[in-house]
């Protein structure tokens, strides 16, 4: 497999503060005092939370969470 | 409110102040999107409707067409008034004013404020539990934020017969009626203008006495500025969380299947409280056309106002499978009851904290329960029922 590791990040100018990935999977996310989001750590998402960061990215009102392979 | 001309054609002529939007707007938005996705009136001296969440979703983000200058739509507006910043703030003032307010509001900071909830929802309960009736809009879920609100900004919750009244005042009969609009206006005015004097002279741990202290663009807050955003967090932070409180009580008594199911799987819960902001968004505010431009293929004419249907936009079967349907366990579930865009609910953790703990104490002491009476819907733009009677097993 030369598949990289699952990421998830969050874009910064489309983020507005709604929580909602922070809901949805606590572990993922980090938020500043503003509410804004970003991935906690450098974003690896481990295997068993998968789905959860999949729903994170359909959450988002803003449509400011992805996924992708590094 | 006097009686208005009633709606033949929702298309060109959609009143929100019509009795049958009042009672179940749905199946209006409904039709609307399926034929008439950008409708207009002539009433309000002009305005637009979209009801599709994508047509939504890309006015609320195209703040140079669309003023949040004036964010209910109203028959005459009266200008000079103090504004409700930043809600009522376009770019660039808007951002730094929402700044100072936003670290008083993340998630950590209202989760402090959910034990003296909770000990206040089971107070309310406390009040009307033996009677075994209760009128949940305006025994329960009303006081709820009405004491939250209070606490934060430092001002007494006895004055909640002012609060209400003010509510009613500026989002109500000011629809209509200009100088209820400019009563409440000077009420608030006198009011706060008081309280910010004590803070000045006695700081303690409330939001009145912080805005003392903070600084925008290099300068303390303009006392307008500050009176704007003091009945910005009054206002906003009362009739909303009271709308969902009511409105999901609501779902729960007339539907004892997802009641139960609520009170089996507690888990739930946080599902739930989203599902219910999804279906029964309370908030719907308006923008100001300033640029003519094209929605969803359909030109808009600046000089209009346009109403912002979060609510009809979370029934939009093509974002949302059984849209019309309360699925308590909805997944993935995309709403936009907080607004999108750069004017999102400030208050949306707390709203959230509010409504989450509201329904756990009530299911707790509460677990059977049913409608018992005709239920009234409130006027306007933000919608929640303000008469709601319930009854259950002493």
């Amino acid at each position: 497999m030369t598949e990289g590791r699952l990421k998830i990040r969050v874009i910064a100018d489309r983020c507005q503060g709604h929580n909602r990935c922070r809901l949805t999977a606590p572990t993922l996310f980090q938020v500043d005092k503003f509410g804004n989001a970003q991935a906690a750590g450098d974003g690896t998402v481990p295997p068993d939370m998968a789905e959860k960061a999949k729903l994170a990215v359909a959450n988002c009102p803003e449509f400011a969470v992805e996924l992708y392979r590094e | 409110m006097a009686p208005r001309k009633p709606v033949t054609d929702w298309a060109a002529d959609w009143d929100h102040l019509d009795p049958a939007w009042k009672e179940n707007p749905f199946p209006i938005w409904d039709d609307l999107r399926a034929r008439c996705p950008i409708a207009h009136t002539d009433r309000y001296n002009g305005a637009y409707l979209p009801t599709r969440y994508k047509d939504v979703q890309a006015i609320a983000n195209d703040t140079q067409s669309f003023s949040s200058r004036r964010v209910v739509i109203r028959e005459t507006y009266v200008e000079g008034l103090v504004g409700a910043p930043p809600i009522t703030s376009d770019p660039p003032e808007h951002k730094p004013f929402k700044q100072l307010l936003l670290p008083a509001f993340t998630a950590e900071a209202v989760e402090k404020l959910a034990p003296s909830t909770r000990a206040s929802c089971n107070q309310l309960i406390d009040s009307f539990i033996a009677k075994g009736r209760c009128d949940a809009a305006q025994d329960y879920a009303k006081f709820i934020p009405i004491r939250v609100i209070a606490k934060m900004l430092g001002i007494p919750d006895a004055d909640n017969d002012k609060f209400i009244r003010w509510i009613y005042l500026a989002l109500e009969a000011g629809i209509t009626d200009p100088e209820a609009l400019k009563t409440a206006d000077a009420e608030m005015s006198a009011y706060f203008a008081g309280h910010v004097a004590k803070c000045l002279q006695n700081p303690s741990d409330n939001l009145i006495s912080y805005l003392l202290t903070v600084k925008l663009n290099d300068q303390p807050l303009t006392p307008r500025d500050m009176q704007g955003i003091l009945r910005l967090l009054l206002v906003a932070g009362i009739d909303t969380t009271w709308s969902a409180i009511g409105a999901s009580l609501w779902h729960l008594a007339g539907n004892p299947a997802d009641r139960d199911r609520l009170i089996a799987e507690p888990g739930l819960m946080a599902a739930a409280v989203e599902e219910f902001l999804r279906a029964f968004s309370p908030v719907t505010m308006a923008r100001e056309v300033v640029k003519d431009t094209t929605v969803g293929g359909c030109p808009v004419k600046a000089g209009n106002m346009l109403l912002l249907s979060f609510p009809a936009a979370n029934r939009d079967p093509t974002m949302f499978k059984d849209a019309d349907k309360v699925v308590l366990d909805r997944q993935p579930n995309r709403h936009s009851a907080f607004g999108l865009g750069i004017h999102r609910c400030i208050g949306s953790n707390l709203a959230r904290m509010e409504i989450t703990v509201a329904l756990e104490e009530w299911l707790k002491r509460i677990p059977k329960f049913a409608l018992d009476g005709a239920v009234g819907w409130s006027d306007g733009t933000v919608r929640g029922p303000r008469k709601l009677p319930v009854r259950f097993p002493a």
